[in-house]
């Protein structure tokens, strides 16, 4: 009895069910927090898939950025405008049927894309065996400052334009400026 | 026992699911979700094929798209603040000022 092969299988089925659920419950839930938490459940049940496809740092990595993060910015968000956003209402039927048409269509198209396929034989140097004795940090670490040197150095810049963007968006005007200490010093003369 | 086809066809149906959410919900917000959960489906492809064909690529490029939708996020949500404090009400569809 192949102990792995089953474990594996029932740990697949049951975070993909698990996955599945949580992403309709972002689509139905009446409430954008209850949305936000479902989508947390989509995150870590992903990060599962992750250490069972043989990449714990990138599921720690999905944890920490996308749950703790990406997820916490939205809650904050809502937090903030939930009493405005209650008013918008749904679209009409007919779009609701539509939209449902599309996706499955869209679902039907990619699963028969992929089910005829087969994969091309596996050629390259890592192995899950080498991953694991050589650590999948290391792996990573030395891909990222070797081969893929340039791509992480330009997400480095991605990550400072988005620090801007977002401070520059979400910036108050100023109706009156803030007294400046020339004009303290002109005030008190 | 568990072959790519399993990840792929998964990562197609959340993908799905993703565009269903952001052509069913009006709510901003929850249209953002969804581009998120799009994202997610595809970096599964990515890692279940970088494993499966033992190639690190695959890994590498989920991690600069994990970095790109966090930095998208944040970009994406002050957009919302900012369009939310300028106007009163919040529906997406008339915010059409640029419809040509």
């Amino acid at each position: 009895m192949n102990y792995g092969a089953l474990m594996e299988a029932i740990v697949f089925y049951l975070f993909a069910t698990l996955a599945i659920l949580a992403a309709l419950g972002v689509v139905i839930a009446r409430s954008a927090v209850r949305s936000a938490l479902a989508l947390a459940l989509v995150f870590v049940s992903l990060a599962a898939m992750y250490i069972l496809l043989n990449a714990p740092f990138l599921a720690v990595a999905q944890i920490m950025i996308y749950a703790g993060a990406v997820l916490i910015l939205f809650l904050f968000v809502i937090m903030v405008l939930n009493p405005r956003l209650d008013i918008i209402g749904a679209r009409s039927t007919a779009q609701t049927v539509t939209a449902i048409l599309f996706s499955i269509a869209l679902l039907g198209l990619m699963v028969a894309t992929l089910i005829g396929g087969q994969l091309a034989p596996a050629t390259g140097i890592f192995t899950p065996d080498l991953i694991r004795e050589v650590g999948h940090v290391q792996v990573i670490g030395a891909l990222l400052f070797g081969e893929f040197l340039l791509p992480f150095e330009i997400a480095s810049v991605v990550l400072l334009i988005a620090i801007v963007g977002a401070m520059t968006l979400a910036r108050r005007e100023r109706v009156d400026p803030t007294a400046t200490k020339r004009d303290l010093k002109r005030d008190l003369r | 026992m568990l072959t790519v086809t399993h990840y792929t066809i998964l990562s197609a149906l959340l993908f799905a699911i993703g565009a269903l959410t952001v052509l069913i919900r009006r709510n901003p917000l929850i249209m953002f979700m969804g581009i998120e959960l799009m994202l997610n489906a595809v970096n599964l492809a990515f890692v279940a094929f970088s494993r499966f064909l033992n190639d690190m690529s695959g890994q590498v490029f989920v991690f600069i798209v994990l970095t790109v939708a966090a930095a998208e996020v944040a970009v994406g949500l002050a957009l919302v603040v900012a369009i939310f404090r300028a106007r009163e009400n919040v529906d997406v569809d008339e915010i059409d000022l640029l419809k040509g």
